[in-house]
């Protein structure tokens, strides 16, 4: 069936795999952390290349290295990048990485510095970092349908106006748009607690919300029963939630869930950076509600655009995908304009339908898909955080 | 709406309201709106209360449940007048 937003249409770039990008990064991507040094050198050398330093790598583990591993393979071929030079201490972790990325068809190539030392892998790394960019930047932007982007969500520094305002904005977005094709994604496990009967429900069948229930019980049992203190309300809420009125956790959790709308419903659980398999629809992620974290792990799982309903105003961006800022806090409007993208305080003022909001986040993801950048990207918010389940041996 | 609301109400079952102008002083005779329909009411503010906090919207008792989006967002483990600023000294997660 088609509605008023079956013909959008984007300008991005089309992957050997089909996939579409909205952005043409060439990364250079540490396999570990010591060799951050190699990888910064080789982004100084060749400009229009992106190093993305990170903290771990060695001597992880099991289901740990697991998600190492997939954040690695998964934010190299994301479709928001056209190249990937891959810089580890020795070949075999290397190669695993530079393997996963190849899968996508794209140009990739890996150096290890054993026995070559800092030098001489900066030196042929970057013979190669030139060599695609050069690939990279004849690549040109084709027309391509709104219904092939992948757009995930997360909110941050919320508030009561999130839930009054910016998530409902999100969720508008996804009730018109899931029905057109796109890939979403939500997660934030810890910050579902207090609504968990209504997410549940919120899957397209039972099975599927039983699966999505005992993951989430799981890491309340796991993780927050097992290393709780006397409560969790130091952290969940955090103290800037508290400052902006939220006073709960299920008060939280209720104004989180807003942001899958009134009809979206998941049709499947990822493992943090996991690549969805079963097709179009929302999908929910298992992640930290860490902003950082969180929409690292969402950018590893091929997710191109990010929506980010903020309330007190979290400045979070990401290396390789555009996170869109909406907020409805006038406060927040006017002491952090230079963070907002979509300003959606009309909703409070009670001059803007959300109706009206979700089709302006709607017109801002086709403008940032078709390249503008977001204030994220224009203020250099690039955090890249690595989701870290266990200590390293 | 011609009128600017001072405070949001998500549901007709809610007890509490939220505070959506900044600098919301004791006394003001607040223009209150139910996002669910958008129908009105008028409630006088009981204390000064900061953007985005809550209001009671009735008198709610130690042992009472906030209710907000129609949910159980927690207890109150202190009495609230109605009209009074309802956050973390007076209301309470169930969870922990």
């Amino acid at each position: 069936m088609s509605s008023k937003y079956s013909n959008l249409t984007i300008q991005g770039y089309r992957r050997d795999n089909g996939r579409v990008g909205v952005r043409n990064h060439v990364l250079i991507l540490p396999v570990d952390d010591i060799s951050n040094a190699a990888v910064e050198a080789v982004a100084n050398n060749v400009k229009g290349t992106l190093a993305i330093p990170h903290a771990y790598g060695r001597l992880q583990f099991g289901e740990d290295l697991d998600v190492h591993f997939r954040t690695m393979i998964g934010t190299g071929a994301n479709p928001n990048v056209a190249a990937v030079v891959v810089i580890g201490i020795e070949p075999e972790w290397t190669k695993v990485i530079v393997d996963g990325i190849a899968a996508t068809g794209k140009p990739v190539e890996g150096f290890s510095i054993e026995q070559n030392g800092d030098f001489e892998t900066i030196r042929k790394a970057s013979w190669k970092a030139k060599e695609f960019v050069h690939y990279a930047t004849e690549l040109q932007r084709e027309e391509c349908s709104i219904s092939e982007l992948w757009v995930s969500t997360k909110c941050g520094e919320s508030d009561t106006t999130t839930g009054l305002g910016s998530c409902p904005t999100v969720g508008n977005m996804y009730d018109k748009l899931l029905p057109e094709g796109i890939y979403g994604c939500f997660g934030e496990t810890s910050e579902i607690t207090g609504a968990e009967h209504i997410c549940k429900k919120r899957a397209i069948n039972e099975e599927v919300g039983e699966r999505w229930y005992k993951m989430w019980k799981a890491y309340q049992d796991d993780v927050i029963f097992a290393h709780q203190t006397d409560d969790l309300s130091d952290s969940q809420p955090t103290k800037g939630n508290i400052l902006g009125g939220l006073t709960t956790i299920e008060e939280k959790a209720l104004g989180n869930l807003e942001k899958i709308g009134r009809s979206s419903q998941y049709i499947d659980i990822l493992e943090p950076a996991e690549q969805p398999n079963s097709g179009k629809g929302l999908y929910f992620m298992d992640t930290s509600s860490a902003a950082a974290e969180c929409v690292t792990l969402m950018a590893a799982g091929g997710y191109v655009i990010h929506t980010f309903p903020t309330g007190q105003g979290n400045v979070v961006g990401n290396p390789i995908v555009p996170v869109i800022k909406i907020t409805a806090n006038p406060r927040t409007v006017r002491t952090m304009s230079e963070h907002v993208d979509v300003d959606v305080s009309g909703i409070l003022r009670r001059d803007q339908t959300i109706d009206e909001a979700g089709d302006a986040l709607i017109e801002m993801i086709c403008r940032t898909a078709n390249g503008r950048n977001t204030a994220a990207e224009a203020l250099g918010h690039r955090e890249f955080s690595m989701t870290k389940l266990y200590r390293s041996a | 709406m011609s009128n600017i609301p001072h405070l949001l109400v998500h549901d007709h079952e809610d007890n509490v309201g939220v505070v959506v102008v900044e600098g919301l002083k004791a006394g003001t005779e607040m223009f209150c709106c139910v996002t669910h329909d958008n129908s009105t009411f008028n409630l006088t503010a009981g204390a000064d209360v900061p953007i985005g906090h809550k209001i009671a919207l009735k008198d709610l008792e130690e042992g009472d449940t906030a209710i907000k989006y129609g949910e159980d967002i927690g207890k109150i483990i202190a009495d609230i007048p109605k009209g009074g600023h309802v956050h973390t000294h007076n209301c309470k997660t169930k969870r922990w």
